[in-house]
Parts: structure tokens; C-alpha cells; sequence
């Protein structure tokens, strides 16, 4: 998934004299390549999005939103006590609904747009704060040269991806802290965290961009004329957020939406503290029966957050679905083998973990890996994240209720990391995209240490950016309103206290 | 009168309903219940996280009837939710001083 630069970008570059242009253009410009000054005077047709391309990212932002509600819901309230189910489903769904409204008035805008000045690469600007001259006409550039979507659609696949990560975070401190805490924490986490970090992965120039301004470098005579083209690109290329611009692989969101609100659960639950009574009151999940239906509508829905992470419907959204599925079938059954080796018997939860377990680690590589390598990341995601949901929590005694740390954090670190070797094409992988090489079908190079060292960035600068973030604004939340909730209105459950109403009455 | 209260396994209450029913008890009451006893509990992993669960789930029946029935009660009961494991339950024989039918008023011997 991605993002880019406005359409205008593209006009700026033919205004400046460079071939700007897309798509079936491509073929008026390999006709005229011997003379750019005389390709760049016609204006060039708008590209059009396909209808199919359309319905597809549209479908797949409802799916997406499925995911949230009520699949993460349902997949976390039935992990908790039944005194705070009613609290947790509330979270979640003013989390989304607060995101919502966040992501139109500005995310979209600080997450998905040029800033222009020295903060270039790491956040956007405000020029479409409240969809500042987006309407219906409006495109958005995908992975493919002269392939572009509705702005309007890739507005809202993006918004679905902005709610759902600070409602992934609310598990690392279920049951015990204020619903105006969470309220007030998403708010400042979201505008601080996660709309930068998006910029820094997934804001990208337009393909069709770096193509026209890579041609007119070839284009160009030798001199002068070749170090403006030179200049040209750069500045292109440049636009990028920084881990994008550093060769950064996320697929779907493994830094961006899983390290990311796994590292602030963990610091979250961290400062929170543990729930009144951990170790030794008894808080088993009080509904597996809801977490089975969670997790499965996190399967269904992850279809739209990985494949529709491709932006369009072609053979790459189709690997990204198989994927999707592989990798998930691989990393439930090895975490059901596991336990049932390890603990003596194969459990529910065990095997709706793994399966979330391999979603997250597949969702950086859904693009990037081939089947066989999705199915080798499933299987291997499992054993490491069970390893930490039981043995390093219970060594270290966190209260990580819901092990957000231990399956979205380091399921999404698995994947970060296992994207940089399997998109290695001798593993199967799809190999390195690199626009300029408009010669070659855009076929980059692998380098496993250049693409190791920038996959290892990506996840460093992740976990700093959003654990320190995170640690400064539960601060700021905790003086201002207040984390936790009273000792006694903790015992007596947020459901009541919180809300003023049960999840069940029976 | 008395009372025959016996804590059984849940998946017993049928047929000791109808052992009852067969030698002519008709009405009893069942309460769903949690305890202990010499089964202890048994052990819950939930990722990782093992809970002893000492409290089992167990149905608790109450029956009042004329002390000349209690033995074959009891006999009825044992009969039918006898598994020969740990864990089969207990019965209790309680003295039962007054019983009144509220529909019609009837006491004591009428009112069973």
C-alpha cells in the first residue's frame, strides 16, 4: 500500500518541460523519445480508473472495517472477564469511529501528502486537511505505471487501516483503565504516532512520475541538460517518506500498523500497570465461542488489508490473497501443534492465536513473498510468538492482557524482517520494484544486507518512534485525566462503572 | 418428611430423574452448582497462562418426600449416578418440619 503525490506533481514536471505521463502514453513516448521537447507540448488524456479497480478497493475497505468491527471486538471482548465485555466493545468502536473523523478533517492529509519544506519525508502537510480539493475526479497512483484509483477510495482504504491500529492497542490494558483515558490517548496517538509513521512507510511518489522523470535522465543530452533531469528525479524520488525512500518493504502494515500498536500496547500496559488481582485472581477468557468468531472474521476480513493493499486487482493482488491464506492456514496449525506437543492438548485459542499470529507476520510480506515463502513465515510466527505470550510474559510478569506485544509486536517484527529475505526472487519472492528502470519491466536488484539493513530500520525506528511517543503521551493522559479507574470500580468491572450497562444480562 | 439432596454430575441428571420417576417420586429441584471434594479441580491453559480451577460444576437435586421413601431414594439416585470415578457426588437426608402446597393450602403429607 501506498501513497503518493497528488496528480498535480505530474503537471509540475511537464510544466518544467519534462514527458509526463502515463499509461498508453507510454507508447506515444517510446515513438518520440528522440525529441522530449516536442512529447511534452500535447496535454495528456486524464488517466481514468478502471471500474474493476474501483469496486475492488471499495469492497475491500468494507472488509477491512470488518476486521475492526466487530471482528477485533468480538476477537478480544471474548478473551476478557464478562464484567468488562460491554467496555471493550465500546473501545473499539469509538476508536473507529473516532479515527473516522480524524482520519477526514486532517490524517489523511498529514499521513498522505507533501509537506514540501524539510519535514518532507517524515510527515505530510495539511494541504488536504478537511479533503482540501479532493472530489469525485480525484485519482491516486498505484503500484502500476498509468494505473491510477479513485483518491476518494484510497482516501477510505486508508482510513480503514487508521482505525483499526489504535484499536489493536486497547488489548495490552483491557479491563482497567478509563474509557475517557482511551478516548483522549487514541486521539493524541493517532496524530503523533501513526499518521507519521505512514508517511514514513507508505507515502511514495507516483510510479508514473519517477517513469517520465527517469526518462527524461535518459532522454537528456549530457550536460546541463542531464543534471536538471538528474535534479528533476531526485526531487521525485526525494518526496518519499524516509523508510520508503530507504527501501523499506511493507506490504500491508507490518511496521506501520503491528510493530507499531504492538510496542504501544506493551509500554501501555507497562504504565498502566497490572489489573488488580493478576497472578492470582482466576481471569480466564469468558468467551472463546466469540473469539472464534473475532479471529475468523480477522481472516476474512485481512483479505481487503492485504490484498487490497495492492491498490488494484491484478496477479499481485491475487498472490497477496494466496498469501494471506497459506500463511494463516501454516501459522494456526503450527501453533495448534505446538500446544498440543508442548501443553498436552490442541486448544481453541491456540489455534485462533496462530491464526492471527500468521496474519500479522503475512501482512508486510503479502506482496512480496511467493506462496511456499508465506507458508514458511506462517509456520515459523507460531512457535516465537506462543514462546512469548507464555514464557517471556510470564517471566517477566507484564499484564500484556491480550498479548499485543507478544502476537501483534513480535508476529509483525517476524514479518518485517521475513519480508527482506522472501521477496528474494531466487526464494520466490517478487523482487525489488524499481520505477526508473522503465527499460526493464521495472525490475530492481535484491541485495539481502541492503534490503536486511533497511528492513531492520524500519522496525528500529518503529519501536523507538512509537514506544517513546506512546510512553510520553500515556503521561500526558495520565495527568491530565487519569489512566486507571478506581481499585473498586476495576473489581466491580468497566462495564458498569464505565458504561453503565452489562454485555450480558441473564 | 425429609429432604434428599444429592450434588451429581451434570451429565447424570437425566437418569436419575428417571430412576425417581419410576419408583413414583414426581417433582424435584435442580440447582447448577460449583464445589469441591475429594476430585480437586482441574488445571486450564489459556495461551500459556495455566489456572487451577478448583471449583467443579455439579447439579444439585432436592427432593421432599415421606420418610418411608428415603431408602429406596437413595437407592434410585446411587443407582443411576454411580460411575465408580471420583467425582461422583454426595446425598444428604435432611429433616423437612413443615410443607404447605400454595396453590391449594394443603400441608405435610398432602402438600409432597
Amino acid at each position: 500500500m501506498t501513497f503518493k503525490l497528488p496528480r498535480r506533481a505530474g503537471l509540475l514536471a511537464a510544466a518544467a518541460g519534462l514527458i509526463c505521463v502515463a499509461g498508453f502514453a507510454d507508447l506515444a513516448l517510446a515513438q518520440t523519445a528522440a525529441s522530449p521537447a516536442a512529447a511534452a507540448a500535447p496535454a495528456t488524456p486524464a488517466l481514468v480508473p478502471n471500474k474493476g479497480d474501483t469496486a475492488w478497493m471499495l469492497i475491500c475497505s468494507a472488509l477491512v472495517l470488518m476486521m475492526s468491527v466487530p471482528g477485533l471486538a468480538l476477537f478480544y471482548g471474548g478473551l476478557v472477564r464478562a464484567k468488562n465485555m460491554a467496555s471493550i466493545l465500546t473501545q473499539v468502536f469509538a476508536i473507529v469511529a473516532l479515527v473516522g473523523v480524524i482520519w477526514t478533517l486532517y490524517g489523511y492529509s498529514m499521513a498522505f501528502t507533501d509537506s514540501g519544506g524539510a519535514l518532507t519525508p517524515y510527515v505530510g502537510g495539511f494541504a488536504k486537511a478537511f479533503l482540501m480539493g479532493v472530489d469525485a475526479n480525484s485519482t491516486a497512483p498505484t503500484f502500476s505505471n498509468g494505473v491510477v484509483i479513485p483518491e476518494f477510495a484510497y482516501f477510505v482504504f486508508q482510513m480503514t487501516f487508521a482505525m483499526i491500529t489504535p484499536a489493536l492497542i486497547v488489548g495490552a490494558f483491557a479491563e482497567r483503565i478509563k474509557f475517557s483515558a482511551v478516548f483522549f490517548f487514541v486521539l493524541l496517538w493517532v496524530t503523533f504516532v501513526y499518521f507519521p509513521i505512514a508517511h514514513w512507510v507508505w507515502f511514495i511518489p507516483a510510479p508514473d512520475d519517477v517513469a517520465a522523470a527517469a526518462k527524461a535522465v535518459a532522454a537528456a543530452a549530457n550536460g546541463a541538460a542531464k543534471t536538471a533531469a538528474q535534479a528533476k528525479l531526485d526531487e521525485i524520488t526525494g518526496s518519499a517518506g524516509w523508510l520508503a525512500g530507504s527501501g523499506a518493504l511493507d506490504f500491508a502494515g507490518g511496521t506501520v500498523v503491528h510493530i507499531n500498536a504492538g510496542i504501544a500496547g506493551l509500554v501501555g500496559a507497562l504504565i498502566v500497570g497490572k489489573r488488580v488481582g493478576y497472578g492470582k485472581d482466576l481471569m480466564p477468557p469468558h468467551s472463546l465461542t466469540m473469539t472464534m468468531i473475532g479471529a475468523s472474521l480477522l481472516w476474512v476480513g485481512w483479505f481487503g488489508f492485504n490484498a487490497g493493499s495492492n491498490l488494484e486487482s491484478n496477479g499481485t493482488t491475487a498472490l497477496a490473497f494466496v498469501n494471506t491464506m497459506v500463511a494463516t492456514a501454516g501459522a494456526a496449525l503450527s501453533w495448534l501443534l505446538t500446544e498440543w506437543i508442548l501443553k498436552g492438548k490442541p486448544s481453541l485459542l491456540g489455534i485462533c492465536s496462530g491464526a492471527v499470529a500468521g496474519l500479522v507476520a503475512v501482512t508486510p510480506a503479502s506482496g512480496f513473498a511467493g506462496p511456499i515463502g508465506a507458508l514458511v513465515l506462517g509456520l515459523i510466527v507460531s512457535p516465537v510468538c506462543l514462546f512469548f505470550v507464555s514464557t517471556v510474559k510470564n517471566t517477566f510478569r507484564y499484564d500484556d492482557a491480550l498479548d499485543v506485544f507478544g502476537i501483534h509486536c513480535v508476529g509483525g517484527i517476524i514479518g518485517a524482517l521475513g519480508t527482506g529475505i522472501l521477496v528474494n526472487p531466487a526464494l520466490g519472492g517478487v523482487g525489488i520494484t524499481d520505477y526508473t528502470n522503465f527499460a526493464g519491466n521495472n525490475a530492481g536488484t535484491y541485495d539481502f544486507a541492503t534490503q536486511m539493513l533497511a528492513q531492520g530500520k524500519a522496525v528500529l525506528a518503529t519501536l523507538v518512534w512509537s514506544g517513546v511517543g506512546s510512553a510520553i503521551l500515556y503521561k500526558v493522559v495520565d495527568l491530565v485525566i487519569g489512566l486507571r479507574p478506581t481499585t473498586d470500580a476495576e473489581r466491580e468491572g468497566l462495564d458498569i462503572t464505565d458504561h453503565g450497562e452489562r454485555a450480558y444480562n441473564m | 418428611m425429609k429432604i434428599v439432596m444429592a450434588i451429581i454430575k451434570p451429565f447424570k441428571l437425566e437418569e436419575v430423574r428417571d430412576a425417581l420417576t419410576s419408583i413414583g417420586i414426581h417433582g424435584l429441584t435442580v440447582t447448577e452448582v460449583k464445589g469441591y471434594g475429594r476430585q480437586k479441580g482441574h488445571t486450564e491453559i489459556y495461551r500459556g497462562a495455566e489456572y487451577a480451577v478448583s471449583f467443579l460444576p455439579k447439579v444439585k437435586i432436592e427432593v421432599a418426600i415421606a420418610t418411608d421413601q428415603v431408602d429406596r431414594a437413595i437407592a434410585a439416585i446411587v443407582g443411576a449416578a454411580k460411575t465408580g470415578q471420583i467425582g461422583d457426588g454426595k446425598i444428604f437426608v435432611i429433616s423437612l418440619d413443615h410443607a404447605v402446597r400454595i396453590r391449594t393450602g394443603e400441608a405435610d403429607a398432602a402438600a409432597l
